[in-house]
């Protein structure tokens, strides 16, 4: 990074947070501190929503996530459209209509106290500990391919969030999402179009379309029964339906972005404008990925993508094997690069004849390439059991600092940030709005009608869950199988909590008690199955809502206590 | 910042989109998208591979 991308990367940051800080600073209304401001129309919502859930990591590992396995993986989010019209049409119109402020506050006006306190405790555990994951993780590979200590970047990046979000809370957010969304769509548009631009001559985006189909990166939908296979449309549309339902319906970083607003009609069309838009953002990022791997077969490709990983090694005791792996990944890079240039030329000629053969030969040499790539990846695990093997979350911003001209390079990592910073405030605003409402309020009620506060409560809270998740990212000592359990704790809890409001909204005979102790021994079941089985963690979605509402059912037959329901 | 008093018309059933005159009309709309965005995605599969 030269001067110019700093300017770049710093005045977007530094100034849309300044902006937000600025613009908000005298939230002094409990009402706007906690659910953002009353004229909120459904494009600020929508943003917001894409905003929170888009985190740093989105734009850095899936585009690698394309270029490794294709963009089969945008089958994950076929169940989301599906989840926000459930979201529409029976979650929101109850949220709005009770005025609460978060989801578990519902659950104490439909249950009771214990149930609320479950709901927003699970929630508060489950995305506590991700808090330091979602600064750390995309500050790790920012802080290795660039050089810059990584204490710094996490306490810069969460210094920086931490300052607007406490100073105007959800209205805050919410502006601040709008412009840092429009850096992240500005920046991965200009890549794709800098990228189409660097493709050989005459290859245009078609050709590079059907390298990279040839080679079995555009596989969009699978509709294979196999359980063995990961991403498939069954397991997009099932699996994705449950994971979208209790993130969007339930967990409180999402539900704040659309429980405030004008008006009901604005956040249902926010929550609209995701289902309609997300599954082509996806498709667009996963697509990105895909195209820069063709890119890579028209130029000297890197055996492993972590360069700085694979350096340290590469200079250790070791070092004559990892050049003979890299010289043996360029011979074949070379035939490689080769078999894709007959191959076009054969189709260029319409020589049907020899194209399946053509075809065969390059993709024959893609999985020798292939096979040296996964050498590396052992060679390193060899020499370091420890050592990073994972490098496709490096393949994109590899890409920016080698490819792309000064300027964009700032603005690229300026998309990274933005996306760390949206999605770091959604959640420290979640966690500071449900601490202040379900735990502190519920200790203190006297202090409930005392507006001012309020709002303080809120914001120290918020500074406080802020200063948690750095100090978190800073001495956790994170691992990539620590980063991928806490991913897996959150799935495991998902499922109960979906559980505990589906219960609340379609069982209505069923009171507090009873929805109360199955939840408990749903999550225990979740918890006893995990530990036993070896499926997928996505069914544990499934698996803890169907025992939740399983389990309320038969309970309230055995304890026959009255429920309690709100009129809605 | 003071915020706006509330709109009692603002949570009416009325959708503000042209041409949709329920919300049901709304996610069968969302509904026939997503039909379309797989099919599209089927025969780009189809299409490259």
């Amino acid at each position: 990074m030269n001067h110019l991308d700093w300017i770049v990367l710093l005045v977007t940051m530094v100034g849309i947070a300044a902006y937000g800080a600025w613009h908000t600073r005298h939230t002094d209304h409990l009402d706007t501190y906690l659910k953002g401001s009353r004229t909120t129309g459904w494009g600020t919502i929508g943003i917001s929503v894409m905003a929170t859930q888009a985190s740093a990591i989105t734009f850095l590992s899936i585009p690698g996530q394309g270029f490794e396995s294709g963009i089969g993986f945008v089958q994950n989010y076929f169940g989301l459209p599906l989840a926000l019209i459930i979201v529409c049409a029976v979650f929101l119109p109850i949220y709005r209509k009770l005025g609460v402020y978060t989801a578990y506050e519902f659950l104490g006006q439909r249950f009771d106290g214990k149930t609320r306190l479950l709901g927003a405790g699970l929630f508060l555990l489950q995305r506590g500990l991700a808090a330091g994951v979602t600064i750390y993780a995309p500050a790790i590979i920012l802080a290795t391919v660039l050089g810059w200590r990584l204490d710094l970047t996490i306490i810069g990046t969460g210094l920086l969030v931490i300052v607007y979000t406490v100073t105007g809370g959800s209205a805050a957010v919410s502006l601040t999402q709008k412009w840092q969304m429009g850096v992240i769509f500005g920046g991965m548009v200009t890549a794709f179009v800098i990228l189409l631009m660097r493709l050989p001559d005459g290859l245009g985006f078609g050709g590079a379309a059907h390298v990279a189909g040839a080679l079995g990166k555009l596989q969009a939908v699978d509709v294979s029964l196999d359980p063995e296979k990961r991403y498939t449309l069954w397991t997009g549309l099932f699996g994705g339906l449950f994971l979208s339902l209790s993130y969007f319906g339930t967990d409180q970083s999402q539900v704040q972005r659309y429980i405030g607003g004008a008006s009901l009609r604005e956040g249902r069309l926010g929550l609209v404008f995701n289902a309609l838009l997300k599954i082509p953002m996806q498709f667009f990022i996963l697509l990105l990925g895909a195209l820069v791997f063709v890119f890579y077969q028209f130029q000297p490709a890197p055996v492993f993508y972590n360069r700085v990983e694979w350096s340290r090694y590469a200079a250790g005791p070791n070092g004559a094997s990892f050049r003979a792996i890299e010289e043996k990944h360029a011979a074949l890079h070379s035939v490689k690069q080769e078999k894709i240039r007959t191959w076009l030329d054969v189709r260029a000629r319409g020589d049907n004849a020899a194209e399946p053969a053509a075809r065969a030969e390059m993709v024959a040499a893609n999985a020798a390439t292939d096979a040296v790539r996964n050498e590396a990846k052992a060679a390193l695990t060899a020499a370091n059991p420890l050592a990073k093997t994972k490098d496709s979350d490096y393949v994109f911003i590899g890409f920016i600092l080698a490819q792309l001209p000064h300027g964009v390079i700032g603005l690229l990592i300026a998309v990274m940030i933005a996306a760390a910073l949206g999605s770091k405030a959604g959640e420290l605003n979640a966690l500071g709005t449900t601490t202040t409402i379900d735990l502190w309020r519920q200790l203190r009620p006297l202090a409930a009608p005392d507006e001012a506060r309020n709002v303080r409560a809120a914001k120290r809270f918020t500074a406080l869950w802020g200063v948690v998740a750095i100090a978190f990212a800073l001495f956790a000592g994170f691992s990539e199988n620590l980063i991928e359990a806490i991913n897996i704790i959150g799935s495991l809890f998902y499922g109960v909590v979906l559980g505990i409001f589906l219960v609340a909204f379609f069982l209505r005979n069923v009171g507090g008690s009873a929805v109360f102790w199955a939840a408990i021994a749903a999550q225990a079941l979740v918890v006893v199955l995990y530990l036993s089985l070896s499926i997928s963690y996505l069914w544990y979605n499934l698996i803890g809502c169907a025992a939740c509402m399983l389990f309320s059912l038969l309970l309230q037959v055995c304890l026959k206590t009255p429920s309690k329901m709100p009129s809605t | 910042m003071k915020p706006s008093p509330p709109d009692p018309s603002s949570d009416d059933g009325s959708t503000g989109v042209p041409g949709f005159r329920s919300w049901r009309a709304v996610y069968a709309f969302v509904f026939a998208v997503f039909v379309v965005t797989v099919v599209l995605l089927a025969l780009f599969s189809r299409f490259f591979a």
